[in-house]
């Protein structure tokens, strides 16, 4: 049932009734929402525990030690906060645990800005998590069972990510999946291996030159078969829920007669939707290719781009080189012998506005063969 | 799934004795099976037996720490011959 | 392995530790104290190395390490996971060098103990950071050499005093705070039950020697710890509910006992031994005057 809710909100609800054992926050904007209603729901006897850090590497740290000990543990956090975490990022996926971060994207120093971009996230692409991308409030909260469960079954952890503001602080009717619905799903977690006084293993070893290379490979191989288990939990929430996003690592509107297509992550997916039907009512067949999971990244989602013409809109940076979506597509595109012509727009960065009418004019860009590299001031 | 975890205690296999080049021998008479040695062994490897101290060369990294912690002075660092 | 060598403790035999570390003796004591029904968290260090190099371990117990610096909360995490799964009883302990403890860890240690997890904290302090190859700590006391803290013809040594962190720890009121040594076993041992027995965070700081570091023969690693304590240079203490008690009071012999034959020591000038003396005798006085302080406040609040 819909109800009027702050995204914020709506995710605490959500991670309330997937039934964590543990969660460790530290404030940030503009994640912190997520982090006192949790709270709130932790003074009320609603989750099991809350523990406000004093600083996101805690936090994080926290739910290592949680999810080592078989606990179904998370934490919401962005920007600042999720570089603070960086190393142990990396740690959390090699030690092969399973735990859920939201990610309320925001913009990273310096400048300081509190406002959206996806440079944060985007910048662990490599740390061996699985990265989920959601365009509207409706899908975080549809996402989240699912991180558990993609997580839990992988022993890969899951960073859900939302824009922060655009989602976090917008007030609009969202269908909550409600506990009954989620216990269904998500079955209480069965760890594969933890921190048992019973059973004791040594977790967390060194590894010589003859094994660290072995263990990293590993991951990397597990990381790229989890596509299938993202897929596969898409379809059976869209079964207990009713709501699907495209086939969970990417989502396709109007692309197979399209001519010019919006590649993006993220919220401003939703201004691209409303652009392309503004634009299909002037006859020009624009389409949508929205990557929901940039990791694993999936590169057969550029099968589709065939013959066309195509506008890839970030919002980070790799300062230096090609914009990291693009160029992987790019590859991607190569490496499949698809022929299509890939533009790269960097845009919104801080907060900078991306509008329906910004999207439909970078298309008519692309029609065009002139694209700007970079949009905006 | 391949995680880097390990099983408890195996650092047995580790035969760290083999580090050694001074090696404690125990005078068995003049021992007094007090268990100092053995308490302060960084190794866990020298055992106090109803005959005396007893050290396990296969984990000894001969230290000296029993022979310097002895109250009797029963216990000589010899130069290994290997 | 039965019979005579039958290796029947929790932290085995086969580590990597260098030969004559005291570290490796005092997790033996930690050990047998805090018993099978526990969760051992480990800071990156010396010890993390020395006990878990892919594929072996010396553990017996359930073990993890992440890094350096997240011992403490990796370790409330654990125990909040514990809890929360209905487990009331299996102990989580940390250990972590001086380095995890002083320096690089030292904000998330002061969460973990400001939040009061139920959390046995074990900082193994041998004074500089020995992992990496004897880089100064905050843990490195006055003028000894670390590669780090080098002799010159201008510099001779650590220009700044060691970091007073059991005091530290202690004013954060946690129920439970105590100094012991790897040679003072029963004392050790002692501590780390009457730990373990009381709900909340605990913390003990355990001077252990260091053969490279010190540049001390290995055979006296034991020795070296008992000179720390007998010279009033590490005394051995224990601040219970905020009340202060001193576990030996030996007749105090002159700093130099200590300090001589330890190679990090061996370019102290007469004038700089004298100055060591009276920094020792003046912080054993303080230790001295409070522990009276305390023993007469408690009196009057009859507990």
């Amino acid at each position: 049932m819909k109800k009027t809710i702050e995204g914020s909100f709506a995710v605490a609800e959500v991670v309330r009734d997937c039934s964590p054992d543990v969660v460790a926050c530290f404030p940030i904007t503009p994640s912190t929402h997520i982090a006192e209603e949790l709270d709130k729901m932790y003074a009320n006897g609603e989750i099991k525990s809350y523990t406000a850090v004093e600083s996101e590497f805690s936090a994080i740290s926290m739910i290592v030690g949680a999810s080592a000990a078989g606990a179904r543990a998370f934490t919401t956090t962005d920007s600042q906060g999720l570089a603070l975490m960086h190393e142990v990022i990396f740690a959390a996926s090699g030690m092969r645990l399973p735990m859920v971060i939201v990610n309320a994207n925001r913009s990273l120093s310096a400048p300081l800005s509190i406002w959206n971009d996806h440079q944060d996230s985007v910048s662990e692409r490599d740390s061996g998590w699985i990265q989920l991308y959601c365009k509207n409030n409706q899908e975080v909260v549809d996402t989240v069972p699912q991180a558990f469960k993609i997580s839990e079954d992988t022993n890969i952890p899951v960073m859900v990510c939302m824009d922060g503001f655009y989602l976090t602080h917008l007030v609009e009717q969202i269908d909550v999946p409600q506990r009954d619905m989620i216990s269904g799903y998500l079955p209480p977690r069965k760890a594969l291996y933890k921190l048992d006084p019973e059973n004791p293993i040594t977790m967390g070893m060194y590894a010589l030159p003859a094994t660290y290379q072995g263990f990293r490979i590993d991951l990397h191989e597990d990381v790229i078969a989890s596509a299938k288990n993202i897929k596969e939990e898409m379809e059976a929430w869209a079964k207990v829920s009713g709501r699907s996003y495209g086939n969970g690592l990417w989502e396709e509107i109007g692309l197979s007669d399209a001519e010019v297509v919006f590649i993006g992550m993220g919220s401003v997916m939703e201004n691209a939707e409303l652009a392309i039907e503004k634009m299909r009512k002037d006859g020009k067949k624009a389409g949508i290719l929205r990557i929901r999971c940039y990791r694993p990244f999936p590169s057969e989602a550029v099968k589709a781009l065939a013959g066309k013409k195509a506008v890839v809109f970030e919002k980070a940076l790799s300062m230096g080189a090609d914009a990291p979506l693009y160029s992987e597509l790019c590859t991607c595109a190569k490496e499949a012998g698809v022929d299509c012509e890939l533009s790269s727009i960097i845009g919104g960065l801080g907060g900078k506005d991306v509008t329906v009418a910004d999207i439909e004019a970078m298309l008519s860009e692309a029609e065009a063969g002139v694209v700007k590299k970079v949009w905006g001031d | 799934m391949k995680p880097a975890n390990g099983k408890p205690g195996t650092s047995m296999e580790n035969k760290t004795g083999s580090w050694r080049t001074q090696m404690p021998v125990v005078d068995k008479e003049k021992c007094i099976k007090c268990g100092q040695c053995a308490m302060n062994c960084p190794d866990g490897c020298i055992f106090v037996t109803p005959n005396g101290a007893q050290p396990n060369y296969e984990y000894c990294k001969g230290c000296g720490i029993c022979s310097q912690v002895c109250p009797v002075k029963c216990i000589k660092m010899v130069t290994e011959e290997k | 392995m039965s019979g005579v060598f039958e290796n029947k403790e929790l932290f085995k035999s086969g580590h990597t530790a260098c030969a004559g570390c005291a570290v490796a003796t005092g997790f033996r004591h930690i050990m047998r104290a805090v018993g099978k029904d526990c969760v051992i968290v480990n800071a990156t260090g010396c010890s993390e190395i020395f006990t878990s190099a892919y594929p072996k371990s010396a553990w017996e117990v359930p073990y993890v390490h992440c890094v350096f610096e997240n011992a403490a909360p990796v370790a409330a995490g654990v125990v909040e996971a514990l809890r929360a799964m209905g487990n009331d009883h299996t102990k989580v302990v940390v250990l972590a060098g001086d380095g995890a403890s002083y320096d690089i860890g030292f904000g998330h240690l002061s969460g973990m103990l400001e939040r009061g997890h139920d959390v046995l904290y074990i900082s193994y302090d041998n004074e500089a950071y020995m992992n990496t190859g004897v880089q100064r700590s905050g843990a490195t006391p006055w003028k000894a050499y670390t590669t780090t803290s080098q002799v010159g013809s201008k510099i001779r040594g650590k220009l700044q005093n060691k970091k007073p962190m059991t005091e530290i720890v202690a004013a954060h009121g946690i129920p439970y705070v105590a100094s012991s040594t790897s040679a003072h076993y029963t004392d050790l041992e002692m501590k780390v039950k009457k730990a373990l027995s009381i709900r909340g965070p605990k913390f003990l700081n355990v001077l252990c020697t260091c053969v490279p570091g010190w540049g001390t023969d290995p055979s006296l690693s034991i020795q070296y710890l008992k000179d720390a304590v007998d010279t009033h240079v590490w005394p051995l203490l224990e601040i219970e509910n905020g009340y202060l008690k001193m576990n030996m009071k030996p007749e105090k012999k002159p700093v130099e006992t200590y300090l001589k034959g330890q190679k990090r020591f061996k370019h102290l000038t007469p004038e700089d031994v004298s100055e060591i003396q009276k920094m020792v005798d003046e912080r054993w006085e303080g230790w001295v005057w409070r522990e009276k302080v305390d023993t007469e406040r408690k009196k009057e609040l009859g507990e």
